[in-house]
């Protein structure tokens, strides 16, 4: 019946929180879809950073890693990974750290580490990267993940990287100084934690999305906010600058 | 001064069972011939350090070379899992795995420790993750001036250091560009070094005052190798191959497949068959 699928919503709904006055440390994957969407549709002029170490950076097709040479050909400048660290982000010059996840749970903590115990993992995933000092030093972290009861999980086997921690001050009482997870983006809605107990809510359902669907993809009891709304639907031109993107990139990553 | 050798004579000369080996590379510029010529001559117990294991970790863990691993972030960039890593971690196949896991900002600041001759690195890192509670190496140090706790992890400081770089000049000074990454600084905080090139050439001509450079006194050895960082690249003369990394996925997902491809494609070929990945490029740039 729609003409667009929910990843693409999640991707455009993300996108459109960005803007032009940015500086976003940008993860792999599902994050810089949506910076790069943002960058090629509202917020042109975006500071887009990549943890290899390019800075101002305007890909024409979606990197596959982090460090592909279309980052580096089309950077403003690019400096060595530990400058990046150490000046650019623990220098607090980001403004918003995007990144996914394997596992989230209801503060949005995340998990990028194992399953299962550490000393024995059921699934040992590639672990934290770049992610545990993103998600303290940037001004602020937005956060996108596809739903599921694998991914969005009431406890966690382990957090790899902080987002409001139990909850509460909780981030404060460790001495960040940053927000956190201001917003999650999701294929289902967006949701935002709560001003005072940090809890994710769901602020707005994506079309044609219900309340039904949202929970049965958490495993967690969902807080919804008194009236979440909708999530616009992509316009025409949005749908149509996301299918370019990636169709340029599959061309290019196939050859 | 570096000397120039043969790959096959400078992994013998500087890389030995047992050694710390830190062969880096942020996701360009990763020494991967240079990786191959370590599983062809067997070296055992060797402590592998790297902030992303990539391909090549893959390699030389699912190949039984590494009784350790110091690392950052352990997948197939963009891909999924390294499931040679993953089966050592999971299933101590071929042999167990000792993991010492780290954070990307605390591997850079410990290279730069290592290459600044301190005996650890400070950083605001780990802050409300668990980490440090599976990580012993991770501590923390109180600021004298200001009272703040911070993070510290011991400086790396190989036995050896292995990268890949664009040009050596006929003195032995090293040039890379692009996507640097923290081969420099394991460079200066290794013992021993080598490093691979695309070319060798009589003097460096024209370049920015800042161009990155190792002066030939802080390298151990440099081997020419063109096309030695394939499936990784060389900035200026390759692309990153990244249907390989894709196609990576389904060799190394199963033992068999891995021990056959790496049968076929590393114990039976040499360092010389990795220039036919650079001549793509090498046409391109003279088209």
């Amino acid at each position: 019946m729609s003409d667009f699928t929910p990843t693409e919503m999640m991707t455009i709904a993300a996108a459109r929180a960005l803007k032009a006055s940015d500086v976003c440390f940008v993860g792999i994957g599902a994050p810089s879809a949506a910076c790069n969407l943002a960058r090629l549709t509202h917020a042109e002029g975006i500071t887009l950073i990549y943890e290899s170490g390019t800075i101002g950076t305007e890909p024409r097709v979606l990197p596959l890693s982090i460090g592909d040479g279309e980052l580096c050909d089309t950077a403003l400048t690019t400096v060595s990974v530990p400058e990046m660290f150490r000046y650019w982000l623990q220098g607090g010059r980001i403004t918003i750290g995007f990144l996914g996840g394997a596992q989230i749970d209801r503060f949005a903590n995340l998990n990028t580490t194992v399953v299962g115990p550490y000393d024995r993992p059921k699934v040992r995933l590639p672990g934290g990267g770049g992610a545990p000092e993103i998600a303290a030093q940037s001004g602020e972290v937005f956060i996108t993940m596809a739903m599921g009861s694998r991914a969005f999980v009431e406890k966690l086997p382990f957090i790899t990287s902080m987002g409001h921690g139990e909850g509460g001050d909780h981030r404060a009482r460790l001495g960040l100084a940053t927000k956190g997870p201001t917003r999650v983006f999701t294929d289902l809605c967006v949701m935002e934690p709560d001003p005072e107990s940090r809890e994710l809510t769901v602020v707005s359902l994506h079309p044609g999305v219900t309340r039904d669907q949202v929970q049965a993809a958490c495993m967690w009891p969902l807080r919804f906010s008194a009236q979440p709304g909708e999530t616009p639907a992509p316009t025409a031109e949005e749908l149509a600058i996301l299918r370019d993107l990636h169709a340029r990139t599959k061309a290019a990553h196939a050859a | 001064m570096a000397q120039f050798l043969s790959l096959e004579d400078a992994i013998r000369a500087c890389v030995h069972d047992g050694d710390t080996v830190a062969m880096e590379g942020f996701t360009h510029l990763i020494p991967h011939a240079a990786g191959h010529e370590i599983i062809r001559q067997g070296r055992r117990d060797l402590a592998l350090v790297r902030m992303t294991p990539d391909l090549i970790y893959d390699q030389l863990i699912g190949m039984g070379c590494a009784r350790a691993l110091r690392f950052s972030w352990g997948g197939n960039p963009g891909v999924g899992s390294l499931h040679r890593f993953r089966d050592a971690v999971e299933n101590a196949w071929p042999r167990p795995l000792a993991i010492e896991e780290h954070s990307h900002a605390a591997m850079a600041n410990a290279y730069e420790a290592g290459a600044a001759n301190l005996p650890f690195a400070t950083l605001r890192g780990y802050i409300g993750t668990d980490l440090p509670k599976v990580n012993p190496n991770i501590r923390s140090v109180t600021c004298p001036f200001t009272g703040e706790v911070l993070a510290a992890v011991a400086a790396i400081r190989p036995d050896v250091a292995i990268i890949h770089a664009q040009r050596a000049d006929r003195h032995g000074n090293v040039a890379l560009e692009g996507i640097v990454g923290v081969q420099r600084e394991a460079v200066l905080a290794a013992k021993r070094s080598v490093v691979t090139v695309e070319e060798i050439v009589e003097d460096f001509g024209p370049r920015s005052p800042n161009a990155v450079i190792l002066p030939s006194w802080t390298v151990t050895a440099i081997s020419h190798v063109p096309g030695g960082a394939y499936p990784s690249y060389a900035h200026g003369y390759y692309s990153r191959a990244n249907a390989f990394y894709i196609a990576w996925d389904a060799i190394a997902r199963d033992r068999d497949t891995f021990l056959a491809w790496m049968d076929a494609n590393v114990m039976k070929k040499t360092p010389a068959d990795f220039a036919v990945h650079a001549r793509p490029a090498a046409l391109a740039a003279a088209s």
